[in-house]
Protein backbone atom coordinates (compact mmCIF):
# COMPACT_ATOMS: atom_id res chain seq x y z
CA UNK A 1 0.00 0.00 0.00
CA UNK A 2 2.93 2.32 0.36
CA UNK A 3 5.89 3.10 2.47
CA UNK A 4 4.87 6.21 4.33
CA UNK A 5 1.76 7.95 5.49
CA UNK A 6 1.22 10.15 2.46
CA UNK A 7 1.32 7.24 0.05
CA UNK A 8 -0.91 5.05 2.18
CA UNK A 9 -3.41 7.85 2.57
CA UNK A 10 -3.52 8.65 -1.13
CA UNK A 11 -3.87 4.97 -2.03
CA UNK A 12 -6.72 4.53 0.43
CA UNK A 13 -8.53 7.55 -0.97
CA UNK A 14 -7.90 6.20 -4.46
CA UNK A 15 -9.49 2.83 -3.67
CA UNK A 16 -12.59 4.51 -2.24
CA UNK A 17 -12.66 6.95 -5.15
CA UNK A 18 -12.56 4.28 -7.83
CA UNK A 19 -15.33 2.34 -6.11
CA UNK A 20 -17.43 5.47 -5.84
CA UNK A 21 -16.67 6.16 -9.50
CA UNK A 22 -18.26 2.85 -10.33
CA UNK A 23 -21.25 3.63 -8.13
CA UNK A 24 -21.66 7.09 -9.66
CA UNK A 25 -21.66 5.73 -13.18
CA UNK A 26 -24.88 3.89 -12.30
CA UNK A 27 -27.24 6.88 -12.23
CA UNK A 28 -25.64 8.13 -15.40
CA UNK A 29 -26.10 4.75 -17.06
CA UNK A 30 -29.71 4.48 -15.92
CA UNK A 31 -30.39 7.91 -17.36
CA UNK A 32 -28.63 6.98 -20.60
CA UNK A 33 -30.62 3.80 -20.77
CA UNK A 34 -33.95 5.47 -20.24
CA UNK A 35 -33.30 8.28 -22.69
CA UNK A 36 -31.54 5.97 -25.15
CA UNK A 37 -34.29 3.39 -25.09
CA UNK A 38 -36.83 6.14 -25.57
CA UNK A 39 -34.89 7.42 -28.53
CA UNK A 40 -34.78 3.93 -30.03
CA UNK A 41 -38.47 3.43 -29.40
CA UNK A 42 -39.37 6.84 -30.80
CA UNK A 43 -40.71 8.39 -27.65
CA UNK A 44 -39.48 10.80 -24.98
CA UNK A 45 -37.69 9.49 -21.98
CA UNK A 46 -37.75 11.29 -18.66
CA UNK A 47 -37.57 14.96 -19.49
CA UNK A 48 -39.45 16.71 -16.73
CA UNK A 49 -37.18 16.57 -13.75
CA UNK A 50 -34.07 18.65 -14.16
CA UNK A 51 -32.55 19.55 -17.50
CA UNK A 52 -32.88 16.64 -19.92
CA UNK A 53 -34.32 14.56 -17.13
CA UNK A 54 -30.99 14.26 -15.34
CA UNK A 55 -32.45 14.69 -11.88
CA UNK A 56 -34.83 11.80 -12.43
CA UNK A 57 -32.44 9.40 -10.77
CA UNK A 58 -32.13 11.55 -7.69
CA UNK A 59 -35.88 11.66 -7.38
CA UNK A 60 -36.08 7.91 -7.87
CA UNK A 61 -33.41 7.35 -5.25
CA UNK A 62 -35.34 9.38 -2.70
CA UNK A 63 -38.48 7.44 -3.56
CA UNK A 64 -36.68 4.12 -3.17
CA UNK A 65 -35.22 5.14 0.16
CA UNK A 66 -38.67 5.69 1.58
CA UNK A 67 -40.03 2.29 0.62
CA UNK A 68 -40.88 -0.20 3.29
CA UNK A 69 -38.30 -2.71 4.34
CA UNK A 70 -40.27 -5.90 4.02
CA UNK A 71 -39.83 -9.63 3.82
CA UNK A 72 -42.45 -12.38 3.66
CA UNK A 73 -42.68 -14.82 6.52
CA UNK A 74 -40.87 -17.60 4.69
CA UNK A 75 -37.72 -15.64 3.93
CA UNK A 76 -34.48 -15.77 5.88
CA UNK A 77 -33.46 -12.36 7.09
CA UNK A 78 -29.70 -12.75 7.27
CA UNK A 79 -29.22 -13.92 3.70
CA UNK A 80 -31.95 -11.69 2.37
CA UNK A 81 -30.25 -8.57 3.60
CA UNK A 82 -26.73 -9.58 2.66
CA UNK A 83 -27.40 -10.75 -0.90
CA UNK A 84 -27.63 -7.26 -2.47
CA UNK A 85 -24.43 -6.19 -0.74
CA UNK A 86 -22.72 -9.34 -1.97
CA UNK A 87 -23.74 -8.56 -5.52
CA UNK A 88 -21.70 -5.35 -5.39
CA UNK A 89 -18.44 -7.01 -4.38
CA UNK A 90 -17.53 -8.92 -7.58
CA UNK A 91 -18.14 -5.93 -9.80
CA UNK A 92 -16.24 -3.55 -7.51
CA UNK A 93 -13.24 -5.84 -7.12
CA UNK A 94 -13.07 -6.59 -10.82
CA UNK A 95 -13.30 -2.92 -11.73
CA UNK A 96 -10.50 -2.11 -9.34
CA UNK A 97 -8.06 -4.47 -11.05
CA UNK A 98 -8.33 -2.85 -14.48
CA UNK A 99 -5.95 0.05 -15.22
CA UNK A 100 -7.87 3.17 -16.08
CA UNK A 101 -4.88 5.22 -17.16
CA UNK A 102 -1.09 5.43 -16.93
CA UNK A 103 0.56 5.55 -13.53
CA UNK A 104 1.09 9.00 -12.08
CA UNK A 105 4.68 9.61 -11.13
CA UNK A 106 5.19 12.23 -8.49
CA UNK A 107 8.64 13.60 -7.88
CA UNK A 108 10.10 14.33 -4.51
CA UNK A 109 8.61 17.45 -3.00
CA UNK A 110 8.79 19.40 0.22
CA UNK A 111 5.72 19.84 2.33
CA UNK A 112 5.34 20.64 6.01
CA UNK A 113 9.09 20.75 6.32
CA UNK A 114 9.66 17.16 5.20
CA UNK A 115 10.70 15.65 1.92
CA UNK A 116 8.16 13.22 0.60
CA UNK A 117 9.94 10.87 -1.75
CA UNK A 118 9.21 10.07 -5.38
CA UNK A 119 6.02 8.04 -5.67
CA UNK A 120 4.25 6.12 -8.37
CA UNK A 121 0.49 6.05 -8.08
CA UNK A 122 -1.13 3.50 -10.30
CA UNK A 123 -4.50 4.44 -11.73
CA UNK A 124 -6.18 1.30 -10.44
CA UNK A 125 -7.37 0.21 -7.02
CA UNK A 126 -4.85 -2.58 -6.77
CA UNK A 127 -1.97 -3.60 -8.96
CA UNK A 128 -2.05 -7.32 -9.48
CA UNK A 129 0.29 -9.03 -11.86
CA UNK A 130 -2.27 -11.81 -12.36
CA UNK A 131 -5.00 -9.32 -13.20
CA UNK A 132 -6.80 -11.42 -15.82
CA UNK A 133 -7.19 -14.48 -13.63
CA UNK A 134 -8.20 -12.31 -10.68
CA UNK A 135 -11.00 -10.66 -12.66
CA UNK A 136 -12.25 -14.01 -13.91
CA UNK A 137 -12.25 -15.50 -10.44
CA UNK A 138 -13.97 -12.56 -8.83
CA UNK A 139 -16.65 -12.39 -11.54
CA UNK A 140 -17.53 -15.99 -10.76
CA UNK A 141 -18.52 -14.90 -7.27
CA UNK A 142 -21.52 -13.11 -8.73
CA UNK A 143 -23.35 -16.43 -8.87
CA UNK A 144 -23.45 -16.57 -5.06
CA UNK A 145 -25.45 -13.40 -4.69
CA UNK A 146 -28.00 -14.61 -7.25
CA UNK A 147 -28.52 -17.89 -5.44
CA UNK A 148 -28.68 -16.33 -1.99
CA UNK A 149 -31.18 -13.74 -3.16
CA UNK A 150 -33.46 -16.25 -4.78
CA UNK A 151 -33.39 -18.82 -2.04
CA UNK A 152 -33.72 -16.50 0.91
CA UNK A 153 -36.74 -14.70 -0.50
CA UNK A 154 -38.95 -17.56 0.50
CA UNK A 155 -40.86 -17.63 -2.75
CA UNK A 156 -40.96 -20.30 -5.43
CA UNK A 157 -40.64 -17.76 -8.22
CA UNK A 158 -37.50 -16.33 -6.73
CA UNK A 159 -35.97 -19.74 -6.26
CA UNK A 160 -36.58 -20.86 -9.81
CA UNK A 161 -35.42 -17.52 -11.15
CA UNK A 162 -32.23 -17.77 -9.15
CA UNK A 163 -31.53 -21.32 -10.32
CA UNK A 164 -32.02 -20.40 -13.93
CA UNK A 165 -29.90 -17.28 -13.57
CA UNK A 166 -27.04 -19.12 -11.95
CA UNK A 167 -27.17 -21.94 -14.52
CA UNK A 168 -26.98 -19.33 -17.26
CA UNK A 169 -24.10 -17.53 -15.55
CA UNK A 170 -21.93 -20.59 -15.15
CA UNK A 171 -22.61 -21.85 -18.66
CA UNK A 172 -21.34 -18.63 -20.19
CA UNK A 173 -18.35 -18.47 -17.90
CA UNK A 174 -16.85 -21.33 -19.89
CA UNK A 175 -17.03 -19.42 -23.15
CA UNK A 176 -15.65 -16.36 -21.37
CA UNK A 177 -12.63 -18.18 -19.98
CA UNK A 178 -11.93 -19.84 -23.28
CA UNK A 179 -12.05 -16.61 -25.29
CA UNK A 180 -9.50 -15.12 -22.94
CA UNK A 181 -7.09 -17.96 -23.76
CA UNK A 182 -6.79 -16.47 -27.24
CA UNK A 183 -5.82 -13.11 -25.76
CA UNK A 184 -3.25 -14.80 -23.53
CA UNK A 185 -1.68 -16.55 -26.50
CA UNK A 186 -1.17 -13.18 -28.13
CA UNK A 187 0.03 -11.06 -25.28
CA UNK A 188 1.71 -13.71 -23.15
CA UNK A 189 0.93 -12.07 -19.84
CA UNK A 190 -1.75 -11.95 -17.18
CA UNK A 191 -1.13 -8.35 -16.24
CA UNK A 192 -3.50 -5.75 -17.67
CA UNK A 193 -0.89 -3.01 -17.77
CA UNK A 194 1.37 -5.13 -19.97
CA UNK A 195 -1.53 -6.01 -22.25
CA UNK A 196 -2.27 -2.32 -22.76
CA UNK A 197 1.41 -1.51 -23.23
CA UNK A 198 1.66 -4.21 -25.92
CA UNK A 199 -1.12 -2.50 -27.87
CA UNK A 200 0.71 0.79 -27.82
CA UNK A 201 2.48 0.78 -31.14
CA UNK A 202 2.08 0.14 -34.83
CA UNK A 203 0.50 -3.05 -36.02
CA UNK A 204 3.37 -5.45 -36.42
CA UNK A 205 3.34 -9.20 -36.65
CA UNK A 206 5.36 -11.97 -38.09
CA UNK A 207 4.45 -13.49 -41.41
CA UNK A 208 6.10 -16.89 -41.62
CA UNK A 209 9.10 -15.57 -39.75
CA UNK A 210 9.38 -12.17 -41.45
CA UNK A 211 8.27 -9.15 -39.44
CA UNK A 212 5.59 -7.08 -41.10
CA UNK A 213 4.65 -3.60 -40.00
CA UNK A 214 1.50 -1.70 -40.92
CA UNK A 215 2.19 1.73 -39.57
CA UNK A 216 -1.23 3.20 -40.15
CA UNK A 217 -3.02 0.92 -37.68
CA UNK A 218 -2.43 0.55 -33.96
CA UNK A 219 -1.52 -2.80 -32.52
CA UNK A 220 -4.97 -3.52 -31.16
CA UNK A 221 -6.14 -6.97 -30.19
CA UNK A 222 -9.24 -6.78 -32.37
CA UNK A 223 -7.11 -7.11 -35.51
CA UNK A 224 -5.66 -10.37 -34.28
CA UNK A 225 -8.71 -11.88 -32.65
CA UNK A 226 -11.96 -10.77 -34.29
CA UNK A 227 -13.73 -14.05 -33.54
CA UNK A 228 -12.45 -14.09 -29.99
CA UNK A 229 -13.67 -10.53 -29.45
CA UNK A 230 -17.15 -11.40 -30.69
CA UNK A 231 -17.31 -14.50 -28.47
CA UNK A 232 -16.11 -12.57 -25.45
CA UNK A 233 -18.64 -9.83 -26.07
CA UNK A 234 -21.55 -12.28 -26.27
CA UNK A 235 -20.37 -14.15 -23.19
CA UNK A 236 -20.05 -10.87 -21.26
CA UNK A 237 -23.63 -10.01 -22.16
CA UNK A 238 -24.74 -13.22 -20.55
CA UNK A 239 -22.58 -12.71 -17.49
CA UNK A 240 -24.13 -9.31 -16.87
CA UNK A 241 -27.66 -10.73 -17.29
CA UNK A 242 -28.41 -8.19 -19.98
CA UNK A 243 -30.83 -8.69 -22.78
CA UNK A 244 -30.93 -10.70 -24.90
CA UNK A 245 -29.97 -12.96 -22.00
CA UNK A 246 -32.39 -11.25 -19.73
CA UNK A 247 -34.31 -14.23 -18.37
CA UNK A 248 -33.30 -13.82 -14.74
CA UNK A 249 -35.20 -10.55 -14.77
CA UNK A 250 -37.86 -11.47 -17.28
CA UNK A 251 -41.13 -9.86 -16.54
CA UNK A 252 -43.42 -12.10 -18.48
CA UNK A 253 -41.96 -15.39 -17.44
CA UNK A 254 -41.04 -15.27 -13.82
CA UNK A 255 -42.47 -12.03 -12.52
CA UNK A 256 -39.11 -10.55 -11.74
CA UNK A 257 -36.99 -13.62 -11.25
CA UNK A 258 -34.67 -13.66 -8.32
CA UNK A 259 -35.45 -10.17 -7.17
CA UNK A 260 -39.22 -10.56 -6.92
CA UNK A 261 -39.38 -9.99 -3.20
CA UNK A 262 -36.93 -7.12 -3.08
CA UNK A 263 -37.89 -3.50 -2.92
CA UNK A 264 -36.45 -0.15 -2.03
CA UNK A 265 -32.75 0.27 -1.56
CA UNK A 266 -31.98 -3.41 -1.96
CA UNK A 267 -33.13 -3.51 -5.53
CA UNK A 268 -31.13 -0.38 -6.20
CA UNK A 269 -28.08 -2.29 -5.03
CA UNK A 270 -28.89 -5.17 -7.36
CA UNK A 271 -29.07 -2.72 -10.23
CA UNK A 272 -25.76 -1.27 -9.13
CA UNK A 273 -24.28 -4.74 -9.30
CA UNK A 274 -25.72 -5.32 -12.76
CA UNK A 275 -24.50 -2.02 -14.13
CA UNK A 276 -21.20 -2.61 -12.40
CA UNK A 277 -20.86 -5.87 -14.30
CA UNK A 278 -21.68 -3.96 -17.48
CA UNK A 279 -18.90 -1.51 -16.65
CA UNK A 280 -16.41 -4.30 -16.02
CA UNK A 281 -17.47 -6.01 -19.24
CA UNK A 282 -16.93 -2.85 -21.27
CA UNK A 283 -13.62 -2.20 -19.54
CA UNK A 284 -12.46 -5.73 -20.36
CA UNK A 285 -13.40 -5.35 -24.01
CA UNK A 286 -11.57 -2.04 -24.23
CA UNK A 287 -8.47 -3.36 -22.47
CA UNK A 288 -8.14 -6.62 -24.37
CA UNK A 289 -9.11 -5.63 -27.86
CA UNK A 290 -9.19 -1.90 -28.29
CA UNK A 291 -5.98 -0.62 -26.84
CA UNK A 292 -7.02 0.29 -23.31
CA UNK A 293 -6.22 3.87 -22.54
CA UNK A 294 -3.86 4.52 -25.45
CA UNK A 295 -4.60 5.55 -28.99
CA UNK A 296 -1.48 5.11 -31.03
CA UNK A 297 -0.13 7.18 -32.76
CA UNK A 298 -1.82 10.28 -31.44
CA UNK A 299 -2.42 9.79 -27.75
CA UNK A 300 0.20 7.65 -26.06
CA UNK A 301 2.05 8.33 -22.85
CA UNK A 302 5.18 9.44 -24.74
CA UNK A 303 3.52 11.85 -27.16
CA UNK A 304 1.49 13.41 -24.35
CA UNK A 305 4.49 13.80 -22.09
CA UNK A 306 6.32 15.68 -24.82
CA UNK A 307 3.21 17.73 -25.50
CA UNK A 308 3.12 18.91 -21.91
CA UNK A 309 6.87 19.57 -21.80
CA UNK A 310 6.44 23.03 -20.35
CA UNK A 311 5.25 21.72 -16.98
CA UNK A 312 7.16 20.08 -14.19
CA UNK A 313 7.55 16.34 -14.32
CA UNK A 314 4.77 15.80 -11.82
CA UNK A 315 2.41 18.07 -13.74
CA UNK A 316 3.23 16.30 -17.00
CA UNK A 317 2.46 12.97 -15.43
CA UNK A 318 -0.83 14.07 -13.94
CA UNK A 319 -2.09 15.72 -17.12
CA UNK A 320 -1.03 12.74 -19.24
CA UNK A 321 -2.93 10.41 -16.94
CA UNK A 322 -6.03 12.59 -17.10
CA UNK A 323 -6.05 12.84 -20.89
CA UNK A 324 -5.53 9.11 -21.29
CA UNK A 325 -8.27 8.46 -18.75
CA UNK A 326 -10.56 10.51 -20.95
CA UNK A 327 -9.62 8.33 -23.90
CA UNK A 328 -10.46 5.26 -21.84
CA UNK A 329 -13.77 6.76 -20.76
CA UNK A 330 -14.78 7.55 -24.33
CA UNK A 331 -14.08 3.99 -25.43
CA UNK A 332 -15.90 2.70 -22.35
CA UNK A 333 -18.94 4.84 -23.10
CA UNK A 334 -18.98 3.53 -26.64
CA UNK A 335 -19.25 -0.03 -25.40
CA UNK A 336 -21.80 0.87 -22.77
CA UNK A 337 -23.91 2.45 -25.48
CA UNK A 338 -23.64 -0.79 -27.47
CA UNK A 339 -24.91 -2.68 -24.41
CA UNK A 340 -27.89 -0.37 -24.18
CA UNK A 341 -28.46 -0.44 -27.93
CA UNK A 342 -28.50 -4.22 -28.11
CA UNK A 343 -30.82 -4.47 -25.16
CA UNK A 344 -33.52 -2.46 -26.83
CA UNK A 345 -33.08 -4.00 -30.25
CA UNK A 346 -33.03 -7.75 -29.84
CA UNK A 347 -35.83 -9.90 -28.40
CA UNK A 348 -35.17 -12.12 -25.46
CA UNK A 349 -34.04 -15.70 -25.87
CA UNK A 350 -36.04 -18.64 -24.65
CA UNK A 351 -34.28 -20.48 -21.88
CA UNK A 352 -33.36 -23.60 -23.81
CA UNK A 353 -32.19 -21.48 -26.73
CA UNK A 354 -30.03 -19.59 -24.28
CA UNK A 355 -28.40 -22.68 -22.83
CA UNK A 356 -27.95 -24.18 -26.29
CA UNK A 357 -26.19 -21.04 -27.39
CA UNK A 358 -23.83 -21.24 -24.45
CA UNK A 359 -22.91 -24.90 -24.67
CA UNK A 360 -23.39 -25.89 -28.29
CA UNK A 361 -22.40 -22.71 -30.12
CA UNK A 362 -20.11 -20.51 -28.07
CA UNK A 363 -18.05 -23.24 -26.46
CA UNK A 364 -17.16 -25.08 -29.73
CA UNK A 365 -16.43 -21.79 -31.50
CA UNK A 366 -14.23 -20.69 -28.61
CA UNK A 367 -12.32 -23.95 -28.94
CA UNK A 368 -11.95 -23.35 -32.66
CA UNK A 369 -10.67 -19.86 -31.91
CA UNK A 370 -8.08 -21.24 -29.50
CA UNK A 371 -6.84 -23.84 -31.97
CA UNK A 372 -6.67 -21.37 -34.84
CA UNK A 373 -4.79 -18.86 -32.71
CA UNK A 374 -2.36 -21.51 -31.56
CA UNK A 375 -1.75 -22.74 -35.08
CA UNK A 376 -1.48 -19.18 -36.30
CA UNK A 377 1.11 -18.24 -33.69
CA UNK A 378 3.05 -21.37 -34.51
CA UNK A 379 3.00 -20.92 -38.26
CA UNK A 380 3.87 -17.28 -38.16
CA UNK A 381 6.73 -18.07 -35.79
CA UNK A 382 5.83 -15.43 -33.29
CA UNK A 383 3.10 -12.83 -33.16
CA UNK B 1 4.62 -10.88 -4.79
CA UNK B 2 1.81 -8.41 -5.05
CA UNK B 3 0.34 -7.04 -1.91
CA UNK B 4 -3.32 -8.00 -1.72
CA UNK B 5 -4.09 -5.72 1.21
CA UNK B 6 -5.81 -3.22 -1.13
CA UNK B 7 -8.19 -5.99 -2.20
CA UNK B 8 -9.17 -6.50 1.42
CA UNK B 9 -9.58 -2.78 1.93
CA UNK B 10 -11.73 -2.50 -1.20
CA UNK B 11 -13.98 -5.33 0.00
CA UNK B 12 -14.36 -3.67 3.38
CA UNK B 13 -15.24 -0.37 1.73
CA UNK B 14 -17.88 -2.08 -0.41
CA UNK B 15 -19.34 -3.88 2.61
CA UNK B 16 -19.46 -0.65 4.58
CA UNK B 17 -21.15 1.11 1.70
CA UNK B 18 -23.72 -1.66 1.44
CA UNK B 19 -24.41 -1.61 5.14
CA UNK B 20 -24.76 2.16 4.96
CA UNK B 21 -27.34 1.91 2.18
CA UNK B 22 -29.30 -0.74 4.10
CA UNK B 23 -29.33 1.37 7.22
CA UNK B 24 -30.53 4.34 5.17
CA UNK B 25 -33.48 2.23 4.09
CA UNK B 26 -34.10 1.22 7.65
CA UNK B 27 -34.17 4.80 8.90
CA UNK B 28 -36.04 6.42 6.06
CA UNK B 29 -38.32 3.58 5.11
CA UNK B 30 -41.94 3.38 5.99
CA UNK B 31 -42.44 1.53 9.22
CA UNK B 32 -44.04 -1.91 9.33
CA UNK B 33 -47.17 -2.04 11.44
CA UNK B 34 -47.27 -5.32 13.27
CA UNK B 35 -49.11 -7.51 12.62
CA UNK B 36 -49.24 -6.99 8.91
CA UNK B 37 -52.16 -8.62 7.22
CA UNK B 38 -51.72 -12.28 6.49
CA UNK B 39 -52.04 -11.81 2.77
CA UNK B 40 -49.18 -9.37 2.70
CA UNK B 41 -46.70 -11.67 4.29
CA UNK B 42 -47.37 -14.56 1.94
CA UNK B 43 -44.92 -15.08 -0.90
CA UNK B 44 -45.96 -13.62 -4.21
CA UNK B 45 -48.19 -15.99 -6.15
CA UNK B 46 -49.83 -13.80 -8.81
CA UNK B 47 -52.57 -12.84 -6.41
CA UNK B 48 -53.86 -16.30 -5.56
CA UNK B 49 -53.45 -18.34 -2.43
CA UNK B 50 -50.15 -20.14 -2.69
CA UNK B 51 -49.21 -23.61 -1.66
CA UNK B 52 -48.11 -23.88 1.88
CA UNK B 53 -44.77 -25.58 1.59
CA UNK B 54 -42.09 -24.56 -0.82
CA UNK B 55 -42.05 -27.50 -3.19
CA UNK B 56 -38.59 -28.90 -3.38
CA UNK B 57 -39.07 -30.32 -6.85
CA UNK B 58 -36.21 -28.86 -8.83
CA UNK B 59 -35.35 -30.15 -12.26
CA UNK B 60 -32.28 -32.39 -12.33
CA UNK B 61 -31.05 -30.47 -15.35
CA UNK B 62 -29.53 -27.81 -13.08
CA UNK B 63 -27.43 -30.38 -11.33
CA UNK B 64 -26.17 -31.77 -14.65
CA UNK B 65 -25.29 -28.31 -15.87
CA UNK B 66 -23.33 -27.57 -12.72
CA UNK B 67 -21.37 -30.83 -12.88
CA UNK B 68 -20.53 -30.34 -16.55
CA UNK B 69 -19.46 -26.78 -15.81
CA UNK B 70 -16.99 -27.99 -13.19
CA UNK B 71 -15.48 -30.57 -15.52
CA UNK B 72 -15.04 -28.23 -18.45
CA UNK B 73 -13.81 -25.40 -16.27
CA UNK B 74 -10.98 -27.56 -14.97
CA UNK B 75 -10.07 -28.49 -18.52
CA UNK B 76 -9.97 -24.81 -19.43
CA UNK B 77 -7.71 -24.09 -16.47
CA UNK B 78 -5.17 -26.44 -18.01
CA UNK B 79 -5.08 -24.24 -21.10
CA UNK B 80 -3.91 -21.15 -19.21
CA UNK B 81 -0.27 -22.15 -18.47
CA UNK B 82 0.06 -23.48 -21.99
CA UNK B 83 -1.15 -20.16 -23.44
CA UNK B 84 1.38 -18.22 -21.38
CA UNK B 85 4.40 -20.38 -22.16
CA UNK B 86 3.67 -21.20 -25.77
CA UNK B 87 5.92 -18.44 -27.04
CA UNK B 88 8.79 -19.70 -24.90
CA UNK B 89 8.39 -23.11 -26.45
CA UNK B 90 8.35 -21.50 -29.85
CA UNK B 91 11.56 -19.62 -29.20
CA UNK B 92 13.28 -22.76 -28.07
CA UNK B 93 12.25 -24.56 -31.22
CA UNK B 94 9.81 -26.91 -29.48
CA UNK B 95 6.71 -25.15 -30.73
CA UNK B 96 5.45 -28.08 -32.73
CA UNK B 97 5.52 -30.47 -29.78
CA UNK B 98 3.71 -28.00 -27.55
CA UNK B 99 1.08 -27.33 -30.19
CA UNK B 100 0.46 -31.00 -30.97
CA UNK B 101 0.25 -31.89 -27.28
CA UNK B 102 -2.38 -29.24 -26.69
CA UNK B 103 -4.34 -30.17 -29.81
CA UNK B 104 -4.51 -33.76 -28.59
CA UNK B 105 -5.78 -32.50 -25.23
CA UNK B 106 -8.38 -30.36 -26.93
CA UNK B 107 -9.48 -33.25 -29.09
CA UNK B 108 -10.24 -35.27 -25.98
CA UNK B 109 -12.10 -32.23 -24.62
CA UNK B 110 -14.07 -31.85 -27.86
CA UNK B 111 -14.90 -35.52 -27.95
CA UNK B 112 -16.26 -35.28 -24.42
CA UNK B 113 -18.28 -32.19 -25.31
CA UNK B 114 -19.85 -33.67 -28.41
CA UNK B 115 -20.56 -36.93 -26.65
CA UNK B 116 -22.50 -35.23 -23.92
CA UNK B 117 -24.32 -33.01 -26.39
CA UNK B 118 -25.30 -36.10 -28.32
CA UNK B 119 -26.37 -37.98 -25.23
CA UNK B 120 -28.92 -35.25 -24.55
CA UNK B 121 -27.41 -34.39 -21.22
CA UNK B 122 -27.96 -30.74 -22.08
CA UNK B 123 -31.48 -31.11 -23.41
CA UNK B 124 -33.70 -28.57 -21.67
CA UNK B 125 -37.36 -29.36 -22.04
Amino acid sequence: MGSDLFEVGINFIKIAFIFLLMVQMVPFLVWAERRGSAFIQNRFGPNRIGPLGLMQNLADLVKFLCKEDFLGHKGRKSFFYSAPVLSLIPAALAFGAIPLSTPIEVEAFKWLGQTWGPYTFYFQSFVISIGVVFVLGVSSLAVYSLLLAGWSSGSKFSLYGALRASAQAISYELALSLSIVGVLLLFNTFSFSEIVAAQNGPLQFYFFGEPVKLAFLPNWGIFYQPLGALLLFVALFAEANRLPFDLPEAEAELVAGYHTEYGGVKIIMFYMGEYGHMLVASALMVTFYFGGYTLWPFLTPDTLKSFFHFLSSTGQSILTALVLHLVFLIKLLFFLWIFIWVRWTLPRFRYDQLMDLGWKTLLPWALVNTVITGIGVFLMRGV
Amino acid sequence: MDSLVPVLICSLIVLTFGAFMLSLAHWFGAKVKKPASKAKSLPYECGLEGEEQISSRVSVQFYLTAILFILFDIEIIFLYPWALTFKDFLNQGQGLEALVAMIVFLLIFVYGLFWEIGSKALRWK
